[in-house]
């Protein structure tokens, strides 16, 4: 069953590009950085590729592994840095390290004038580095080490430009919210041993924790699934900790498209997926994956609606759809949620390159109120930026079809109409909101600045190559998984079903004529787009006068971030400057050190009166010392 | 002959004159006869033991008492005459240069 295979190399590889990048980066040239910072990646892919291959001919459920070495053996307590490679990792490593490999190379063109060229791609391998590490692990705690890592990453390259305050403060943002979020998992990690301990098993490898997962009740597993997950909703911005993400767009483009993408926020449904034994053991905790997966799908959907910035559009819409991926989860249908991370990760990706593309040939402005009409300067920024919207739209035979339809179908068929409605409602949106934005860039009348217009130019090849190699995967990527019947139907699901299991419907659906439903409803929100943004382009403003609430809630976020500010931000920084700092610290601390030294001094000044140097105050103490001496002496005598 | 008690008396009232002057006055010199007069008081109570238990071993003290007296003030005045040649004052109080 397991193979053993030098996975460490995976691992080798961006771990070489940041040592180098590091250390050599700055005397290096640009050249140089741009290769090694993407040719690490690839080399990565290579090896992750020939994983894959030795895997396939494995038996389902079949895995590779590796002992890099021991790790911590406290007792009976031991983990190692053990790495294993199964289907589901297999899935995640080709995504991680392919979409990483291409964004790496996107990105040596899109940083080409920025000063600290080096300094970025360290941070980018780090970035991967921790996130194949993430996925790798074979045991909880290290992939605790790269789920940390991701959030380091992420916080460095959103505030890679950290001379602007704004930037510094959305990274610290981001760094702050997933904190909040790693507290749960820590706790739930903890849990995890503290149950397995009290029947005598002290591990955190996921292999030993699924053979004894009888061992584990349903509240147990309930307590542990929920503080895991609460740490899956700040990793993979969910509510009510999805606040960092649309910040985070603050970074350079291809931090986004790496973030949106491949790594971190992909960490949480792989999470999920990885524990799907643990998941499994408790409804009540599926339930709520789903649901708050659900809510945040068509609330982020909603929002994304009316944002007027092309990167915060994108933003949105990475929280909704990692939301439909929660659903899928929470359903049960894991591989359908993992199908779904993949063609996500190409068609995001691809989503914010182009968006990178059009920022670039923009000279930085990302307003669409100020674009309109690129599509005749930019042409195959917008080809496959069309591509991508297809596919996220879910319009076959583009990958986004086949996935956004499995989980559908899976909600649906597992019983859960509301969230399947949901879903459903939230399709059209997604259609509304993705075809908006491309009328708003590319289409219409061009509402370009005059003076950034005369320079408007497409991307560079660097730039446009993985652009294509992207749109490709965008229109291929989805057919490893064709319905069931299809040709080589459910290959996907099947190849997966050693790590995450087989999803089994509750009762039986038209799979076709859910997906014609699905289909239509996507529609509907692209022909509503059409006509606001392209037939009457002067709908939208009258109906966001006529609807001016509305608008406005949803323009402003649902003012979620300022009620953030009112009920966390602002209590907390009270309590933090008066009565922490100023009660405890300056006070009470201070008071405590203060006060010793002046009781010190205060005791000291009072003692130093005995001392008046006139040697008749010291004789009268002496006589009275000698006195009483002779007193008791006198009377232990007399006694 | 007056009994030994009526000597011890006189020796401890005159002890404690001794020590009220050392304590109470500022002069230096009274503060010094006072000293002197402490140690006569002790010579006083050695003398009068010694003859009531029929030793010489007090009065042999009593020898050595006022040896160390006699070379006591010849170094004591020696002092207070010092001093009153810097400082012009024989007040205990006004003699505080070394005092912190």
């Amino acid at each position: 069953m397991a193979e053993h295979f030098p996975l460490g190399l995976i691992l080798l590889f961006p771990a070489i590009g940041v040592v180098f990048n590091l250390f050599v980066g700055q005397r290096a040239g640009r050249t140089t950085v741009g290769i090694v910072g993407a040719g690490v990646i690839g080399a990565a892919f290579v090896v992750g590729a020939v994983a894959f291959g030795r895997l396939l001919g494995l038996p389902t459920g079949g895995a590779l592994t590796s002992t890099l070495w021991p790790w911590i053996e406290a007792g009976a307590f031991k983990v190692d840095v053990a790495l294993r490679f199964d289907a589901l990792t297999a899935v995640m490593v080709l995504v991680v390290s392919g979409v990483g490999m291409l964004i790496h190379i996107y990105s040596s063109g899109y940083m080409a004038e920025d000063g600290d060229y080096a300094r970025f791609f360290t941070y980018m391998n780090l970035f991967v580095l921790s996130m194949l590490t993430l996925v790798l692990a074979d045991n909880l705690l290290l992939m605790f080490v790269g789920w940390e890592g991701v959030g380091l990453c992420s916080y460095l390259l959103i505030a890679f430009w950290y001379t602007n305050p704004e930037y510094a403060y959305n990274g610290r943002k981001a760094f702050i919210v997933n904190r909040v979020g790693d507290a749960a998992f820590i706790l739930g990690i903890l849990t995890t041993v503290w149950v397995g301990a009290t029947h005598g098993l002290w591990t955190l490898n996921f292999v030993e924790l699924r053979q004894h997962i009888a061992w584990f009740g349903p509240a147990t597993a309930t307590m542990i699934c929920v503080l895991l997950f609460i740490g899956a909703t700040g990793k993979s911005a969910q509510i009510p900790l999805y606040i960092w993400l649309p910040d985070a767009m603050v970074g350079p483009t291809p931090v986004s498209a790496l973030i949106h993408a491949a790594t971190m926020v992909t960490a949480g449904v792989y999470m999920v997926a990885r524990l799907n034994f643990l998941y499994l053991l408790s409804p009540d905790a599926m339930e709520l994956v789903a649901t708050v997966g659900t809510i945040t799908c068509i609330f982020a959907a909603t929002i994304a609606i009316t944002q007027p910035d092309i990167k915060r559009v994108l933003a949105y819409s990475t929280i909704s759809q990692l939301g439909y991926m929660f659903l899928a989860v929470g359903v049960g249908a894991f591989s359908a949620g993992i199908f779904h991370l993949m063609t996500h990760a190409f068609f995001k990706s691809l989503l914010f390159l182009c968006a990178g593309s059009v920022i670039h040939g923009m000279g930085g402005e990302q307003d669409m109120n100020k674009m309109g009409g690129l599509a005749s300067k930019m042409p195959i920024t917008c080809t496959t930026m069309w591509i991508a919207t297809l596919a996220i739209a879910a319009v076959p035979p583009f990958a986004g079809f086949f996935s956004k339809d499995m989980i559908l179908s899976g909600a649906y068929t597992s019983g859960h109409f509301g969230l399947w409605l949901l879903g459903l409602i939230t399709a059209g949106f997604t259609g509304l909101y993705m075809f908006r934005l491309m009328f708003m860039t590319f289409h219409g009348e061009s509402r370009v600045e005059p003076e950034r217009a005369h320079h408007l130019h497409e991307s560079p090849p660097v730039m446009t190559l993985p652009l294509m190699a992207l749109a490709l995967l965008c229109v291929i990527g989805g057919w490893v998984q064709l319905p069931e019947g299809w040709l080589w139907g459910g290959s996907f699901s099947r190849f997966l079903s050693g790590s995450v299991g087989i999803f089994k419907p509750a009762l039986e659906a038209s799979d076709l004529g859910l997906s014609i439903l699905s289909l239509a409803v996507s529609l509907t929100g692209a022909l509503i787009a059409y006509i606001f943004y392209i037939r009457y382009p002067g709908l939208p403003t009258y109906l966001a006068w006529r609807a001016k609430a509305i608008y406005q809630l949803l323009l402003e976020k649902y003012y979620i971030d300022q009620i953030y500010d009112a009920l966390v931000s602002r209590p907390l920084f009270f309590i933090a400057q008066y009565v922490l700092f100023k009660g405890l610290d300056y006070y009470t601390i201070d008071g405590l050190v203060n006060g010793t030294g002046t009781t010190v001094e205060a005791s000291g000044d009072a003692v130093r009166r005995f001392e008046t140097g006139n040697v008749q105050h010291y004789a009268l103490i002496y006589l009275i010392g000698a006195v009483g001496i002779a007193a008791f002496y006198l009377y232990l005598v007399m006694r | 002959m007056a009994p030994p008690s009526y000597y011890m008396i006189l020796s401890a009232v005159l002890f404690c004159i001794g020590v009220s002057g050392v304590l109470l006055r500022r002069n230096v010199l009274i503060i010094f006869m006072s000293i002197e007069l402490m140690l006569n008081a002790v010579n006083l109570a050695f003398v009068s033991l010694s003859r009531a238990w029929g030793s010489v071993d007090g009065q042999s003290i009593v020898f050595f008492v006022m040896t160390v007296a006699a070379a006591e003030a010849a170094v004591g005045l020696g002092i207070i005459l010092a001093t009153f040649r810097n400082r012009a004052t024989v007040n205990a109080d006004e003699i505080n240069l070394m005092r912190w």
